[in-house]
């Protein structure tokens, strides 16, 4: 390492990346962006191969033929849920008893922080209904879990009606090696965040459950079934769970090899396989794919009910049946021969899932990108926060010089910036009912309008209560607070990319040009626009315009502002509900440290 | 009713008089007998239970220093100098595959364990327990065809409490008792051939002519044994005999096999049918239990594990029998829920910490009864025993006795032993913590992400019988409810076992050691050098150096002697 202790290569490197700072900056930011964007072009990525041994070259027939008695069992279900007004309990309990099953409920409810807008819930009271298929001359250490949810109106009846007619078919084979665990749960995610803590025996979220009395040992993997409507095109594949996790590849592997085997059609994100990477269209395609994928990590919600299985190092994926392309109508008998084979080879498992790739992006279903190509983009983003430590006229010594500035400038707005998080992570749900009772608003509107206001309150705050309390900032103070600002967003951003790439990245694009080149000589007004455009609450309006947009279903500027506040009222749900972390990262950390950033413009 | 009486059983501890009658056959130095007996008993969950046993008795000491024993006859002789060789007083091992479902089957005859479980009492001449133990282990790992040689000083403990002698004797030292199980052995025919060898007609007539093994193990539920203990002699017990009981219990899911008929015989279940006794065989019998049919004639009464049930009774040492077994169709009805059960699982998530729980209801109505509990973790997971909790019906539950040995890392598992007093209809739930060790490298299994596993824990337990029952044991007893010696009337001895458990530790990606090294090297070499050569290296100021034209200016003032340029 001449380069580091010859002094005068060094002293040639540091003019270097001093003088050529800002172009380097520059053109990593650009370098990242086209990286990132490579990372759809099929010639760049890696076709998908199963890695795991045991579901790769033992070939399983599936013989599942009961497509009729699935549709029937499915209209009995539907009749019995209308009779009952929900969960049609004790129905199901005897459907899953007379085809052999262990057979257990559990009840759960839930009182929300406040209520849930979009899916018209505050109370929430449930009973989840599951069977155990006891495999034979097994010792009850492993088990698979096949779930279908029990949804209000027409929609899953058919996933019901197939996951009983799978049950009894099953029940006949003799080749299990795990124990199945067939669960019908209620009220979609928190039923299933009220079994797995029941299985589980923790309870981090505060609901309320009954125990349960049955249990088959350790889960190796989880398949949980959607059918949305009755008539059923193609397969979708969902992976995104709580946190942005994703199962293991070998899951998705899986799901695409039978898929190909059963001639059934598959999508990812909704959309469907294209060969013409060559083309404009090609590409477009897979970027779409692969930003949608992107989009849907980082907002660290669990897509389907398999999310909440990951955080318990349970691999599992969402199948939905989707009516969405004509001419494929698709029989139920072939979603059960899917899911025979699926289940069949995750019973083969020695080891748990863990051959493949957990962290991965996919711009098409037999194409992937692995952690190994999509960091480079990422890295190149946090290289820039780094480079800007060193930038003209902040040197390493400030910290030590003892004319610098004292500890008090740069830890108030610290403390203020964070503080300013704290309330913006508590108050909302805190002070709903005052809200309430002084505003016309709902409580969940009172919730998200009195986060909006908090943030942009916080605009206010910081570098106005800092003059206070500290006078007139130094020209050596901001400097300090902004190489604590840099390290501490690098650390951050480098943090959350490691464990939500999508987010960490998403947040990156949008925070660091303009905390990189943040200084207090800009001007005031055009800068003050500019950050706060490139704020974290203006990064998830723009993410929901891309999403819409790349879903296909455009919004309006109104009709986005709508689902901006929505989202934002999910996100506090998620947090609440299934512990999921990003908006109390955003709340916590994200923001302050974006306010730091603000409070440097306006230092005086 | 005089089928009933001829075909009921020698009276188990009176068996010499009964071996007067045909002492043709016996020699005074082999004063030996064999008995064999199938039991078939429908379960409430339409399956079919059939347990077989096999009971050898040899009136003779394999631990007499002067009198070596070598002539065998009925009795085994690869087992037999097994028992002189390492003084072996009991010997207990029994090989699973499944797992008995209490809830839906009731009590087994005889429990056991998942996996291999291997328990032996010692002479208490014997110096080297451990040294025994291990040779001992190795022995039974050949004639059984097992894996016992996995069992070390790691997986092995020496409960206090939980398992007694079961024949003559009352050893009370638990320094000479070993325990261990191994729940991830997998049993197949591997290990029936050579425990049918032992029997003395091999699988060539009597009732081993039923275990054939692509049957044996198309079915829920397989477990076999081997139980060696010295008994009395007779009444008086005035002198020791050894007893060898094999036993084989298999449950068969009629639900796949009927295709939904709750219809069976011996061909369906063994696809073979009886045509002899075992000419070697004193008495060879099957019971069929009819409690729920009781139109059927040839009747014993019998009460087993605190209920009392009807069994149908066919001698097959008489002739006359054969022609008889045919199938039989049987109404099922409800079964009392087992008064004691228990169930076990691993909570929480992540790598890091966990916690096993031990769930034990008590399903009697009124009664309270107290049950030992036996838990035997491996070292790498180190229990918190400060954590240990105890409750009933939401109540702290304070245990009589515990006896903790904790364990040692890489040489004795945790032992933990508890009297707990169940309340009656109640569950109890005992939890305890643990933290998973990060082990070595070579430490792990070559499928490490399967997991771990921990055997079963072991709930014994004197249930109060909801039954009276009588001990009088020169009554006529079938051989399956007379294993564990009742001194009570008013209980019953259980034993049951809950499921091992698998859990899964902190495990490095093994397919990347390449990866680690090349970013380990990498990162020592550069990170680790350049600081030290940094920290080490003294700095000087360094003379700027010259441009180049003042370089060849000095170079020329050099020749020339003129002083040169600075």
């Amino acid at each position: 390492m001449g380069l580091l202790s010859d002094p005068n290569r060094r002293k040639a490197l540091t003019n270097l990346l001093t003088r050529l700072n800002a172009p380097i900056c520059m053109v990593c930011y650009l370098a990242a962006i086209v990286w990132f964007m490579g990372l759809a072009f099929e010639p760049f990525t890696l076709r998908t191969y199963m890695s795991e041994n045991a579901m790769g070259s033992t070939m399983v027939e599936e013989r599942f033929s009961s497509g009729e008695r699935a549709l029937s069992l499915a209209k009995e279900f539907d009749a019995h849920k209308r009779k009952a007004g929900g969960m049609p309990v004790e129905w199901l309990v005897k459907a899953m008893q007379a085809r052999g099953l262990e057979v257990f409920t559990q009840s759960f409810s839930r009182k929300l922080p406040f209520p849930d807008e979009n899916k018209e819930r505050y109370m929430v009271r449930g009973t989840n209904v599951y069977g155990i298929l006891r495999a034979p001359r097994a010792p009850r250490t492993e088990a698979l879990v096949i779930t279908a949810p029990c949804s209000p109106g027409n929609s899953d009846n058919q996933a019901v009606g197939l996951l009983l007619a799978l049950a009894q078919y099953f029940r006949n084979q003799i080749f299990w090696a795990k124990d199945i665990i067939f669960l019908v749960n209620e009220h979609d995610l928190i039923g299933m965040q009220a079994w797995l803590e029941g299985y589980h025996h923790t309870n981090i979220t505060g609901m309320e459950y009954s125990p349960l009395q049955g249990r088959a040992g350790s889960i190796q993997a989880a398949l949980s079934l959607e059918l949305s409507s009755d008539v059923i095109t193609s397969l979708d594949l969902i992976l995104e769970g709580l946190n942005g996790q994703l199962p293991n590849l070998d899951l998705a592997n899986l799901f695409y090899a039978f898929c190909q085997k059963l001639g059934v059609l598959c999508t990812i994100q909704g959309k469907l396989q294209r060969n013409d990477w060559d083309t404009a269209e090609g590409y477009t395609h897979a970027a779409q794919t692969m930003m949608l994928m992107v989009l849907k990590q980082a907002c660290g919600r669990s897509w389907g009910d398999h999310g909440l299985f990951l955080r318990y190092h349970i691999e599992a994926a969402s199948i939905r049946g989707i009516n969405g392309f004509r001419h494929y109508k698709m029989d139920v008998a072939t979603i059960g021969r899917l899911l025979e084979g699926m289940v069949r080879k995750l019973n083969n498992l020695l080891e748990r899932l863990h051959q493949s790739y957990f962290f991965y992006l996919l711009p098409s279903l037999s194409r992937f990108v692995s952690i190994g190509y999509y960091m480079p983009a990422f890295g190149l983003l946090a290289v820039i926060l780094l480079l800007r430590v060193s930038f003209p006229g902040l040197d390493h010594f400030t910290f030590f010089n003892p004319s610098g500035p004292g500890v008090l400038t740069v830890l108030t707005p610290v403390v203020i910036s964070h503080l300013t998080g704290v309330a913006l992570y508590l108050l909302p749900v805190h002070l709903q009912e005052m809200a309430v009772e002084h505003f016309p608003v709902s409580e969940t509107e009172a919730v998200v309008l009195t986060a909006v206001a908090i943030y942009t309150a916080g605009l206010a705050l910081p570098h106005n209560t800092q003059r206070l309390l500290s006078g007139e900032g130094t020209e050596q103070g901001w400097k300090v607070l902004k190489l604590t600002a840099l390290l501490y967003l690098a650390v951050l951003l480098g943090c959350t990319a490691l464990i939500n790439f999508s987010l960490g990245f998403v947040l990156a694009v949008t925070l660091v040009p303009i905390t990189a080149s943040m200084t207090p000589h800009m001007p005031k007004a055009l800068s003050a626009l500019a950050m706060v455009l490139l704020s974290p609450a203006f990064t998830i309006l723009y993410c929901v315009f891309i999403y819409q947009e790349l879903i296909e279903a455009p919004v309006s500027v109104g009709e986005g502002w709508m689902l901006f506040l929505s989202v934002i009222s999910q996100g506090i749900l998620d947090h609440a509900l299934y512990g999921s972390l990003v908006y109390p990262l955003l709340a916590l950390f994200i923001y302050p440290c974006w306010l730091m950033f603000w409070n440097i413009l306006f230092w005086s | 009713s005089r089928g009933a009486e001829g075909a009921a059983a020698p009276p188990v501890f009176t068996w010499l008089s009964d071996g007067t009658k045909d002492s043709e056959s016996f020699t005074a130095a082999a004063r030996d007998q064999f008995q064999e007996e199938l039991v078939i008993r429908p379960l409430h969950s339409g399956d079919i239970y059939a347990s077989f046993q096999f009971r050898t008795l040899w009136d003779t000491d394999f631990l007499q220093e002067r009198q070596k024993v070598s002539h065998y006859r009925l009795f085994p002789k690869s087992l037999g100098q097994v028992l002189s060789k390492f003084s072996v007083r009991e010997l207990h091992i029994s090989f699973t595959q499944g797992f008995w479902r209490t809830m839906q089957w009731g009590q087994p005859f005889i429990p056991s364990p998942p996996g291999a479980e291997l328990w032996v009492w010692f002479h208490d001449t014997v110096s080297d327990v451990d040294g025994n133990w291990k040779e001992l282990t190795n022995v039974l790992s050949g004639i059984f065809c097992a894996s016992l040689n996995f069992i070390d000083l790691t997986n092995t403990v020496q409960p206090s409490a939980s398992f007694k002698p079961l024949g003559l004797g009352n050893a009370t030292d638990h320094r000479f008792l070993r325990y261990a199980t191994l729940p991830r052995e997998i049993v197949c025919t591997e290990n029936l051939t050579p425990w049918k060898k032992l029997l003395p007609c091999g699988s060539k007539a009597g009732l081993s002519v039923l275990l054939k093994s692509e049957k044996l193990f198309h079915s829920s539920f397989h477990s076999q044994a081997v139980h060696i203990r010295p008994v009395c002699q007779d009444e008086q017990c005035t002198s020791k005999a050894w007893e060898l009981r094999q036993t084989l219990n298999v449950v068969f899911d009629l639900y796949t096999s009927g295709q939904g008929k709750k219809e069976w015989s011996l061909f369906k279940m063994f696809s073979r049918t009886l045509t002899e006794a075992c000419p070697l065989a004193t008495s060879s019998k099957v019971y069929v239990d009819i409690t729920d049919n009781p139109e059927v004639k040839l009747k014993q009464q019998t009460v087993v594990l605190g209920d009392r049930r009807t069994y149908s009774v066919f001698d097959l040492t008489r002739a006359e029998m054969f022609g008889q077994l045919r199938s039989l169709n049987l109404l099922l009805r409800d079964m009392l829920r087992p008064l004691l059960h228990a169930e076990r699982y691993v909570a929480g998530f992540g790598l890091q910490t966990g916690e096993i729980h031990t769930v034990i209801y008590n399903n009697h109505p009124y009664r309270a009864f107290p049950v030992l509990l036996m838990d035997s973790v491996p070292w790498y997971l180190q229990l918190y025993i400060h954590t240990l909790t105890v409750t009933s019906k939401s109540r702290d539950n304070k245990p009589s006795y515990i006896h903790y040995q904790p364990a040692k890392d890489r040489h004795r598992p945790h032992l933990l032993e508890m009297l707990i007093q169940l309340p009656p209809h109640s569950m109890t739930e005992v939890t305890v913590q643990f933290e998973r060790a990060l082990l070595k490298w070579t430490e792990y299994t070559p499928d490490p992400n399967h997991g771990f596993y921990v055997g079963s824990s072991v709930v014994s337990a004197l249930v109060p019988s909801m039954v009276a029952m009588n001990t009088n044991f020169t009554q006529d007893q079938p051989l399956f409810s007379s294993f564990v010696p009742v001194k009570e009337e008013s209980s019953y001895f259980v034993r049951v076992y809950t499921e091992p458990l698998l859990v899964n530790l902190p495990t490095p990606d093994f397919s990347m050691p390449y990866n680690v090294i090349c970013l380990t090297c990498t990162v020592v070499a550069v990170g680790y050098g350049s600081f030290y050569n940094l920290l080490t290296r003294t700095f000087q100021v360094d003379e700027p150096s010259l441009p180049l034209a003042k370089r060849l200016a000095n170079l020329i003032r050099r020749i020339r002697g003129v002083p040169l340029l600075a």
